[in-house]
């Protein structure tokens, strides 16, 4: 993916990074696109295919990361628009199940 | 076998007893293998098998386990995952062998991330490998241990907790394991007890014995006498019933039984602990400890990430006071790269506010984070381990530098009071020479230097005593400071969330703590049994 149509970059507020389930909600969303997406954690990369959450998972961006996106293809635009609010909303984690306030006791 | 009691680290609390199961890890029986074609063929068929238990169990269970299924069913979907078997596959390697292998490499990984919510994540990698290996070589997949059993392991995966029979109780006890994997978050979310970093050889174990869990000591005790079982039965109801009565405390304000209202505010060591946290169980968040920032990397987030946490806890406060502690690295937090290394006695040595001025640049990086966030709620600043009033004055230097550099910029920000930690000896017996905006007391730390007692120190953790009329006449000398120059005081330490201590903290004149989320309900019910009216009788 050399000739990248469209890029977009936004910082990762979510409270433990991008970890197992916002990458899952990352994947999931960027699978419904036909555009080829990369996700890279800084500008220089290493970028890797959005849309396999091995990859994802590998980066292991933590939280305060700069997350970026570049996209090609006829629904890029879109694709980044939508990636883009995902991070931005810190992947609609705002009620983590399973994540009761008992895990305050150890932290 | 003679009863056996073991201590490890606490991933969620309470109390289990029952019979024992070994979860060993079983041997793998041979496999023939044939031409790369079949071999590659026989892995997809055992992807497939593991993939539909995996679909088949997420169905089954609710949401906190189904996510956690959610995210191992999409590795396995991705072919990434496999990319490198198949490889191995088609230059002659046995299916068994490339699949372990390949998923050994992507675990291997996972172990080796700083971050600890993505080291944890092996263990669900791990999973997924003996998944897939059990299918391939048509293994039972699962034995499942009886109802109400203790769990005894070296780890244990979601998966397999979420096929166990947890409903008439029962608990878990690794001897590795981690209080932040997903299986800890399980366990938490189901109240099944569980502890990690049990010191224990596995293969010495019988595995018809009986154990019991004691989350409130965080021990294990295998093979119990008559008359510890009677002990565990008594200190479990009386836990049950606590728990029971407190509840009813943790919603609203704290009031003694003579109407005397008490400030109770929260310490948060991770902004993730007040996700689910209502803000109206508390009257603020009275320490943050910023050294979650550093999350395993050896310097601060910048201003940018560290404004928007800041400003995220401003925002979930909506009003009330939240403290932010500059970082206090050194001693027991040390971070490589920022504190000094080969200290003879770290607790002595530069640490807190001493190292923040000693290396001001990400000192003020974090000043200025603080005052812009500031402008989003009632956001204060604290410094630890202020000893002498030329520290609290230099501290406050930079923060007007930093306050005339945001004027300038034009960027919104308001000015943050400026508190100090009382924790040192000599600051709380000289309190009335700093010009401090408010005061929250350290008790951990001026429990250890009052007695000259390390707090790590098991040896002597008997004089490490924060009810030590020593301590406690240095709190009731900060307290009634603070009621002579109506300035706020208040305490942070975990003597303030034990509620065997409360009434002593409340008859030295304090009426202000700051304590973990877990003990909201149990300080507010003790504070709700204190009479303060009779205080300088």
């Amino acid at each position: 993916m050399n000739d990248m149509t469209a890029t977009a970059s936004v910082l990762l507020t979510n409270a433990i990074g991008l970890h197992a389930r916002p990458s899952v909600k990352l994947t999931k969303l960027a699978k419904t696109f036909a555009a080829e997406i990369e996700v890279a954690p800084s500008a220089s990369g290493p970028w890797v295919d959005a849309k396999s959450i091995v990859k994802v998972m590998a980066v292991k961006a933590s939280k305060g990361a700069v997350l970026h996106f570049r996209a090609q293809g006829d629904d890029a635009d879109a694709a980044l628009a939508a990636l883009r609010e995902l991070v931005a909303l810190g992947f609609h984690e705002e009620k983590t199940a399973g994540e009761s306030d008992k895990g305050g006791e150890d932290a | 076998m003679p009863e056996l009691r073991l201590c490890g680290r606490l991933a969620s609390g309470g109390f289990a007893a029952g019979p024992i199961a070994l979860l060993a890890r079983h041997a793998r029986s041979a496999r023939s293998s044939g031409d790369p074609g079949s071999e590659a063929t026989a892995l997809r068929a055992a992807i497939g098998v593991a993939l539909a238990a995996l679909t088949d169990l997420s169905e089954r269970v609710d949401v906190s386990g189904a996510d956690i299924l959610a995210f191992q069913i999409a590795m396995l979907e991705d072919d990434a995952l496999a990319a490198l078997a198949f490889a191995e596959i088609s230059r002659g390697v046995a299916a068994e062998r490339a699949w372990q292998e390949a998923l050994n490499v992507e675990i291997a990984g996972y172990e080796a991330a700083e971050d600890e919510h993505f080291r944890a994540r092996a263990s669900d990698l791990a999973d997924i490998r003996d998944r897939v290996l059990g299918a391939l070589m048509g293994e039972a997949l699962e034995h499942t241990p009886p109802a109400g059993a203790i769990l005894l392991a070296e780890d244990l995966t979601p998966s397999r907790f979420l096929a166990t029979d947890w409903s008439r109780g029962g608990g878990v006890a690794l001897t590795r394991g981690s209080a932040s994997s997903h299986v800890a978050t399980l366990a938490r979310a189901r109240g099944v007890p569980m502890l990690v970093g049990i010191e224990l050889d596995l293969t010495a174990i019988a595995s018809d014995g009986q154990a019991l869990i004691d989350g409130e000591s965080a021990m294990l005790c295998l093979d119990p006498t008559p008359s510890t079982r009677r002990l565990f039965a008594s200190r479990r109801a009386a836990a049950k019933l606590a728990d029971a009565q407190a509840e009813r405390y943790r919603i609203g304000p704290a009031v003694t039984s003579d109407g005397t209202p008490i400030v109770v505010m929260i310490n948060v060591g991770d902004p993730a602990e007040i996700e689910t946290l209502d803000p109206a169980c508390c009257d603020g968040i009275g320490l943050v400890r910023t050294e979650f920032l550093f999350h395993g990397k050896n310097e601060l987030p910048d201003e940018e990430m560290q404004y928007h946490v800041y400003r995220r806890l401003a925002e979930w406060a909506m009003g009330k006071p939240v403290t932010i502690r500059t970082l206090d690295a050194g001693a027991d937090k040390p971070i490589p790269g920022l504190t000094l290394e080969h200290e003879t006695n770290p607790f002595l040595g530069l640490r807190g506010i001493r190292l923040s001025l000693a290396k001001p640049l990400p000192f003020r990086t974090q000043l200025r984070a603080v005052c812009r966030a500031a402008a989003h709620g009632a956001v204060e600043i604290m410094l630890p381990m202020v000893s002498v009033t030329q520290e609290l004055e230099e501290a406050r230097r930079y923060l007007k530098e930093e306050l005339a550099a945001l004027r300038q910029s034009g960027v919104p920000f308001a000015e943050p009071r400026l508190g100090m930690m009382v924790e040192v000896p000599a600051a709380a017996l000289t309190i009335e020479r700093f010009d401090a905006d408010f005061f929250s007391i350290g008790s951990n730390d001026l429990t250890q230097y009052v007695l000259a007692a390390a707090r790590d120190s098991d040896a002597v953790s008997s004089l490490n005593d924060p009810a030590h009329p020593a301590v406690m006449g240095l709190i009731a000398r900060v307290a009634a400071h603070g009621v002579a120059v109506g300035r706020k005081v208040s305490l942070c330490g975990d003597a303030g969330g034990d509620p065997r201590l409360v009434e002593a903290l409340l008859k030295a004149g304090l009426r202000s703590l700051s304590v973990a989320p877990a003990a909201l309900a149990r300080v507010k019910q003790a504070i709700a049994g204190i009479d303060v009216s009779g205080k300088g009788r």
